[in-house]
């Protein structure tokens, strides 16, 4: 790459076109001041050259399709990251690191914590199936897993952490609203540090709204987002494990 | 009757019923002998009981505890009420109102069990007609606006505010919706009572209460007149106060409710009987009020692979409806609930998907099947999601399926945006407009794939079936053949709720109900009065 192609913006169908497809709805209905309002706060995201290609009236709303070419763009080596997945290992290869270099099964404690009752996230990771043809822990040999379902209160999920002394602890959050799990996955770390237990184990949360930055800055070992399957995950516990020991 | 695109056995259907009403005799049994405090709050709610003490406690909870308490709650909470009408000459609410001071019921004096049995006869009388009233009002409302066409669009508000709602649901009714449904506050399942009064906050959808009901209800109403439908309004009837929700909303005129026998214990991890329990009394009121029950079979697949788990569905189906029929809900009552669950990746899923869809339909004909769209495989990519639901949504039409419950182009990433419903709904106008008669058009190969996977399903129903009646369904539950669940048969949530029958339980409502809508009652039970 030269230092002209570390610069980037979106591409549609030519280097720089900054092209960006966007909708929305706004709260009043379609009619030339809808559309105008449309336009005029496209402008102001930053876009240029804005075509709205389809206004619908949605009975008091309107829906907005437009497209437009985006004024900014950013400079790659001006961005640093933190890859929490590594490179994901297979569910072999994390099974025989697990026997090489940790010599025991490797615990993990799963739960669906404070108010959440959506197991999607959490099943996905940890049952036998698995999710996308990746098989969940509970299929790997050397992992002993429990998954406490959902719904479970903080306090619970650390007890239970210790009653089969758990290498790992892995929070999904799903449905939230209004911040509410930000709250909750604060006070769990809170809890365990309280108790603690916060350094003996590798605490990860995950969900449909977190990322790496969310759950270092909350106290977790790491945060996976969307796309996650069990292989991530169990690679990162049995590196971070290994390291530790 | 729809289309007989499959050939079904009818002696494995007719097999796989009959186990089904032997696995649910043996749960009745049960069920005749306990009562439950969301049982007995709600007779003192239908008594009248409303509103709440000064530290936001209903009132129902605090006469059905008070009772608890004292340890008398096996004689049922309708005689302690009477009772204390008959003593004090004032109404339940200002009975209840005492309660909430200083009043303690189970001390007053016994009074002549005649009086008693008057004072119960009148309030019932009084509860039943509202209830009946407002069947006959939803009655004369379908019948001069008449219903959407089936497959019947269900969408699902959820903002946590009631008032937020009303807007999204009449805008969502204007594009098309023919049901809406307002997704309960995440975590209410879990409350042991439930909220009063109007409310704007809740995390993940929207608290129901009785207020929160009239006011949808009567938005709706409107709503219906506008667009010349009538627009049908859906809650949970679920968790720990499934019975109480059932009475509001019989109250309310709500019109669905989700109310299924097992989905509590599976899903939420309520004691086996508590549910029971709950889910008997709850659906009997259902059945008295002409509502349409939606059961949550669609759960299974999250949590359980749709391709090999596909025959629990229908197992549960079975299961459902014969629990359903003992409590006096009628076919036309049974929104019996699958879903469009199987991995978008496979090689001719949706061929799969219309096998089992077909057959549930050709096996219960006359219930207003409820079919779930895709959730498991949703995955953040709006547009490939969009796709997805629209082969749900023609699955949906090429089998004749009567609730759809509208996919979502941004399932798995939030609540639902006011444009994605508007998205969905075009897509499923579009959809099940363009392919209204596919149905009657086609046949399948008797040889085929979808004939084939039919009949590899039916098989595995009664094998499965077979088995849960030889062990008991608590104790297949507790050894996780649905959804690869496991729940004990004792503990879970709400077990210290459920209390033995006394020899001389009184529950009016019960008794009355199951009279009117010809179902039998507890074998052998001798009458108090």
């Amino acid at each position: 790459m030269s230092s002209k192609d570390k610069v980037v913006k979106p591409y549609g169908d030519s280097w720089g076109d900054g092209q960006v497809q966007l909708s929305f709805t706004l709260p009043i209905p379609a009619g030339p001041l809808a559309l105008e309002a449309a336009k005029r706060l496209a402008l102001q995201m930053g876009f240029e050259g804005i075509q709205v290609v389809n206004m619908k009236d949605l009975h008091g709303f309107s829906h907005f399709i437009l497209y437009g070419s985006s004024r900014h763009s950013v400079n790659l080596d001006e961005i640093s990251v933190v890859d929490a997945g590594d490179e994901a290992m297979t569910f072999d290869e994390v099974n025989s690191f697990i026997e090489k270099e940790i010599r025991r099964k490797v615990v993990v404690v799963g739960a669906c914590t404070g108010t959440d009752a959506h197991t999607v996230g959490l099943d996905a990771i940890m049952n036998m199936k698995g999710y996308d043809g990746d098989y969940g822990l509970e299929r790997y040999p050397m992992i002993e897993t429990y998954n406490l379902g959902s719904q479970v209160p903080n306090d619970i999920l650390l007890q239970k952490a210790m009653e089969v002394k758990a290498d790992a602890v892995l929070v999904s959050q799903v449905v939230t609203q209004k911040n509410v799990h930000i709250q909750n996955l604060t006070e769990l770390i809170e809890m365990a540090e309280a108790e603690g237990l916060r350094e003996r184990l590798i605490m990860i949360v995950g969900g449909p709204r977190i990322d790496q930055p969310l759950a270092k800055e909350l106290g977790f070992d790491a945060g996976f987002g969307p796309g996650t399957t069990a292989r991530h995950v169990s690679t990162f516990v049995v590196k971070e494990l290994a390291r530790r020991i | 009757m729809g289309n007989q695109l499959l050939v079904l056995d009818n002696e494995k259907v007719q097999k796989a019923r009959q186990l089904a009403q032997a696995i649910a005799q043996k749960v009745q049994e049960d069920i005749y002998r306990h009562t439950t405090v969301s049982v007995e709050r709600t007779v003192a709610r239908l008594f009248g009981i409303d509103g709440t003490n000064h530290e936001d406690i209903p009132l129902a909870n605090v006469v059905v505890d008070q009772v608890n308490r004292a340890g008398f709650l096996d004689r049922g909470i309708a005689y302690w009420i009477a009772n204390a009408v008959v003593v004090l000459d004032k109404s339940p609410q200002e009975i209840a109102q005492h309660c909430a001071r200083d009043l303690h019921i189970c001390e007053l004096s016994a009074q002549d069990p005649n009086r008693i049995a008057r004072v119960m006869n009148t309030y019932t009388d009084q509860a039943l007609t509202t209830i009946a009233k407002e069947r006959q009002k939803r009655e004369t409302l379908k019948q001069s606006l008449g219903l959407g066409e089936e497959p019947l669009k269900y969408v699902i508000v959820a903002s946590g505010n009631i008032f937020a709602d009303v807007e999204q649901a009449k805008s969502a009714a204007r594009q098309g919706a023919d049901i809406i449904a307002v997704i309960r506050t995440t975590a209410q399942s879990l409350l042991d009572y439930v909220p009063y009064g109007t409310t704007t906050e809740g995390f993940g959808g929207t608290y129901a209460t009785q207020a929160n009901f009239r006011v949808m209800r009567q938005a709706l109403d409107e709503v219906s007149e506008e667009v010349g439908r009538y627009i049908q309004l859906v809650n949970y009837c679920s968790g720990l106060c499934m019975p109480e929700i059932a009475a509001m909303g019989a109250l309310e005129r709500l019109d669905m409710m989700l109310n299924d026998a097992m989905y509590g214990i599976l899903f939420r991890d309520i004691n086996m009987e508590r549910t029971f329990a709950d889910q008997y009394f709850s659906r009997m009121i259902n059945a008295y009020a002409g509502i349409i029950i939606n059961t949550g079979e669609d759960n299974y697949l999250t949590t359980a692979d749709a391709l090999e788990e596909a025959h629990t569905v229908l197992a549960s189906n079975f299961i459902n409806e014969q629990m359903g029929l003992a409590a006096g809900l009628q076919s036309w009552q049974l929104g019996l609930g699958h879903a469009f669950e199987l991995d978008p990746k496979m090689k001719n899923g949706f061929l799969y998907e219309l096998a089992t869809a077909q057959t549930i339909r050709q096996i219960f004909p006359d219930a207003p099947l409820k079919y779930m769209p895709p959730t498991k495989y949703m995955t953040g990519d709006i547009f490939m999601g969009h796709v997805q639901n629209a082969m749900f949504n023609l699955a949906s039409v090429m089998t004749g399926q009567s609730i759809h419950l509208l996919g979502m182009l941004t399932e798995a990433i939030h609540t639902p945006h006011l444009s994605d419903r508007a998205l969905s709904l075009e897509s499923a106008q579009y959809v099940m407009d363009n392919a209204r008669d596919l149905e009657n058009e086609i046949s399948f190969r008797p040889d085929g794939i979808i004939q084939k996977r039919s009949e590899a399903i039916l098989d595995q129903v009664v094998d499965f079936l077979q088995d849960i009646e030889a062990k008991g369904l608590k104790r297949a539950i507790s050894e996780g053949h649905f959804a690869n669940i496991r729940r004990p048969q004792e503990g879970g949530k709400g077990g210290d709720g459920v209390i033995p029958k006394g020899i001389d339980y009184s529950n009016p409502f019960m008794d009355r109900m199951q009279q009117e809508l010809g179902i039998q009652s507890a074998p052998g039970k001798g009458r108090s009065w």
